[in-house]
């Protein structure tokens, strides 16, 4: 058995509104760890730095293969996915800390329920009349399905509005990945018959002009989302829509 | 009548299918998920969903299949739900891209499809390589869209803890815990759906994600409800190891052309890519010419287990062997699989696109769940129409997904199981509006006694967990538990090792009781929940243990070599269904048959006799007591596989 360990500093807090702090961890290595499989170690055997029992940290995950988006958090002062963040290749102490956009629930634990409304802001789906048999849908040419497929694997997980700095916690900005899934649904046959509808809300408070085009969202996108992309091309569908509007043509 | 509702618990493809089916008649739905169900476990799906849409020119039918799927089971499906679901599938993937789901297109614009295990055509719809993710969207827009309109009340971060039943034992409502404030609820609804997936979490370390700690199909099952087929747990054949979870290499790494193969001499230290073909074995391709690298999961696994365990030619010497694309190009591979082949990369730092994957088999899914029933019609599909539909053994309970039993009997096929979640989503639909419409009484009118005292019940309960002041960690014991069960109930199955495992989780379910609740707190606290869960973890590993020293055959992902017929290499499938005829005709005679073939049909004929039926638990205060119910194979005659 190597001697080698493992230093988690962990940003901590109770609940929402309670201070925050720091606590350390010193755990055993062992080979082909990352941050989730040390944070199910801790919980095994919940005892801090300093030798004392204490709660085990509080963290959300569930896929474990960044699919689902559910494990961001802050890992060295970069926002990424815990699951794929291997300890082999990041530098001691390792620190946790929660996303800083959001309310804290409890430790690393957030509330993102802001990106699930802005989801329904953009209106992000296509409009059906029903689920029943009417046959299959348009013709799609592969090279426009790369692009949609690319802009689908967004996974809601905040990195993107985590690193932007027009997203604060007291303002009302959708954030790139909803103006990206507004792109997406923008360019499906169908989706696009209430593109006019998810345009208004992007014109909205809060809506693309809040963009200041710092570029942060792209470089941390686990998925490597076009997300500028995206932004400017939402930016070009609005500007058309305001200059038909003023015009009414 | 005060307004009605169902109560829909799970958001993954069979919950989101269920809310948005049911919303689309007018009925409110109360949708209950222990997270967004953006981040439900179905976003681990990768390699597609099937249906014969024959964009191929193959002549492939639904009619095929019904039959891959039935056979890939083993016959141990229910055939009349399997076959309306096969005949079902082209219109859910044409649903599904009418929704928006990014499929993958053929250079003409339309949908593309891929191979799949235990078929021989291309009938598996994918979007890259993250399919589940992309239907799961899909889904979740629609039901986001409800929401918006009213119809559809979320209520996520929330645990299904139980039912509430009436005196007559009819589910009127569920409890459900608040996660963020441990608060415990009791929510009326004129229809529950448990829509909850798998229990691998039972196995510790799996494909599948944190969540699937099967607990809501548990405690329903503690609640009476039959519980069908425990012991039938597909171990997938190539998943990647890891210490948090074994992830999940897809299917269609091979349906691409991937070869699987081991150097032929024991631990060969050489870079793969420096032994030259004819060192390799490509035992697969070689022992199966048919189907080669796409037999179904429940003969790879084993095939693996035999080359690692009984031949020693595993990768250095591990329970690993090769998953091999290099022979493809950068190109293909980033537009078909580009997905898992990332992820591989992430994981490993080896990219798959230049280096042979090394991977192992894997506790993947549940072929068994809660037993539910159904209504057919005399041509063999289902009455949509039918309360019946997907209803548990509790009367207004319902299972749908990978919670209920009956469409992938011994073995599921790959691809099979997004359709089966989101064909039991919507077929259920119709039938579960017309139960609700039928109630004499709302669950809204009834008196709150029922609902309070399932509330209470529920409180005291983990008031009690709370004040559990014992030695024992509850996730400690939680990995003690699965690594009995991945030991012994797993790919080879032994009846002593079994006999001595169902002894071994009577010792945890004791030493359950001696937990210490590691976290008292009020606020976000995960662990009382997680000893609940582990609770149940413990009573449904009984289920799949005892279902599994019970059953003396085998019988698709049920391996036990003690009850092995060996199948004449020379034999042909068809010939039983001859033999068969000849006996009920009285004309069966020594010379019909050659002998082994003979002697082998007769086996196979007695075995099937005794062995082709469901096994069902139910919970008898203590335990399962396990009895065994027929199956209906009145479509498709019941035969050996044979896929070589």
């Amino acid at each position: 058995m190597s001697n080698k360990t493992i230093t988690f500093k962990i940003l901590r807090q109770d609940g929402p509104n309670q201070p925050s702090y720091w606590e350390t961890f010193v755990i055993p290595y062992l080979p082909n760890s990352n941050v989730i499989s040390c944070l199910m170690d801790i919980q095994k055997n919940p005892i801090n730095s300093e030798g004392k029992k204490v709660r085990p940290v509080v963290w959300e995950c569930n896929c474990l293969e960044e699919v689902c988006g559910t494990c961001t958090m802050v890992i060295n002062g970069k926002t990424r996915q815990s699951c794929s963040a291997l300890i082999d290749k990041l530098m001691q102490p390792i620190t946790l800390q929660p996303l800083s956009k959001f309310p804290v629930v409890r430790d690393l634990a957030v509330d993102r329920s802001r990106m699930f409304e802005a989801l329904k802001r953009v209106k992000a789906w296509v409009p059906m009349d029903g689920y029943h048999d009417l046959g299959p849908g348009d013709k799609i040419l592969p090279d426009h399905q790369g692009v949609a497929y690319k802009l689908s694997e967004c996974m809601t997980c905040g990195c993107c509005v985590e690193a932007c700095p027009q997203y604060s916690r007291d303002n009302n900005f959708l954030g790139a990945a909803a103006i990206s899934q507004a792109r997406l649904f923008n360019m499906h046959p169908t989706g696009k018959l209430i593109a006019n509808e998810r345009l208004d809300s992007l014109m909205d408070d809060g809506g693309i002009a809040a963009c200041g085009n710092a570029q942060n969202c792209v470089e941390v996108c686990p998925k490597s989302i076009p997300l500028t992309e995206s932004i400017a091309e939402m930016g070009r569908q609005s500007s058309k829509r305001f200059w038909k509007t003023l015009f009414q043509i | 009548m005060t307004k009605q509702r169902a109560i829909v618990v799970g958001g993954g493809l069979a919950g989101l299918a269920a809310t948005m089916k049911i919303a689309e008649q007018g009925m409110s739905v109360l949708l209950v998920s222990f997270l967004p169900v953006k981040r439900s476990h179905s976003v681990c799906a990768q390699g597609g969903i099937n249906g014969a849409v024959n964009i191929k020119g193959e002549g492939d039918s639904p009619e095929i299949h019904f039959y891959d799927t039935v056979k890939g089971g083993d016959f141990l499906g229910h055939q009349p739900l399997c076959k309306d679901m096969c005949y079902h599938a082209p219109f859910i993937i044409y649903l599904l891209d009418r929704m928006g789901v990014p499929f993958n297109r053929t250079p003409e614009g339309n949908l593309d499809f891929r191979r799949f295990g235990g078929t021989l055509h291309h009938r598996t719809a994918f979007s890259g390589a993250t399919t589940g993710q992309q239907l799961l969207y899909a889904l979740d827009e629609q039901v986001r869209r409800y929401e918006v309109e009213g119809l559809v009340e979320k209520v996520e971060w929330h645990e299904y803890l139980g039912a509430v039943q009436d005196e007559d034992g009819k589910c009127v409502g569920a409890v459900i815990q608040n996660l963020r404030t441990g608060d415990i609820r009791a929510e009326r609804g004129d229809a529950v759906i448990l829509a909850t997936g798998g229990p691998g979490v039972v196995y510790g370390r799996s494909t599948n994600s944190v969540v699937c700690t099967g607990t809501a199909t548990t405690s329903a099952y503690l609640q009476g409800a039959k519980y069908g087929n425990g012991e039938f747990i597909q171990i997938h054949p190539t998943a990647v190891p890891g210490r948090d979870k074994l992830r999940l290499m897809s299917e269609s790494a091979r349906g691409e052309g991937g070869r699987v193969w081991v150097p032929r001499k024991a631990n060969d230290q050489r870079d793969p890519k420096e032994i030259p073909a004819e060192e390799r074995l490509y035992f697969l391709e070689e022992k199966y010419p048919r189907f080669g690298n796409l037999v179904p999961r429940d003969v790879g696994a084993r095939e693996i287990y035999d080359i690692c365990v009984n031949q020693g030619l595993g990768v250095h010497g591990d329970m690993k062997v090769y998953l091999d694309l290099t022979h493809h190009s950068r190109e293909f591979l980033d537009t078909r699989l580009g997905g898992i082949l990332e992820i591989y990369e992430k994981f490993t730092g080896v990219d798959p696109r230049e280096e042979p994957m090394e991977i192992f088999p894997a506790v993947h899914y549940s072929m068994g769940g809660i037993w539910t029933d159904y209504t057919r019609t005399a041509e063999g599909f289902i009455d949509h129409q039918s309360p019946r539909n997907q209803m548990t053994s509790i009367e207004g309970l319902y299972a749908a997904g990978e919670a209920d039993y009956q469409y992938h009997g011994a073995n599921r096929l790959g691809a099979n199981s997004l359709l089966s979640c989101i064909y039991t989503g919507l077929m259920m639909g119709p039938g579960v509006v017309n139960y609700i419409k039928n109630q004499k009484e709302s669950a809204t009118d009834l008196p709150s006694t029922l609902f309070d005292q399932a509330q209470q019940q529920w409180q005291e309960k983990f008031t009690g967990i709370k004040q559990m002041k014992g030695k024992e960690n509850p996730y400690k014991l939680h990995a003690e538990l699965s690594e009995t069960m991945m030991s012994n109930v797993l790919i080879v199955r032994d009846n002593a090792r079994l006999a001595a495992t169902v002894e071994k989780i009577e010792e945890y379910d004791e030493r359950w009781k001696d937990v210490e609740c590691v976290d008292t707190s009020d606020w976000t606290n995960p662990v009382p929940s997680f000893v609940n869960q582990l609770y149940n973890m413990i009573q449904l590993s009984k289920v799949i243990a005892k279902g599994a020293l019970l059953r003396d055959e085998f019988r698709g992902a049920h391996y036990k070599p003690e009850f092995e017929i060996k199948q004449p290499s020379d034999f042909k499938p068809e010939s039983f269904l001859e033999y068969t005829k000849l006996k009920a005709e009285g004309g069966l005679k020594q010379d019909s048959f050659k002998p082994d073939h003979l002697e082998y049909m007769r086996l196979y004929g007695e075995s099937n006799e005794k062995w082709l039926k469901s096994s069902i638990a139910t919970f008898n205060g203590k335990g399962p007591d396990i009895s065994y119910e027929a199956v209906d194979t009145s479509l498709i005659q019941p035969r050996p596989r044979k896929y070589d």
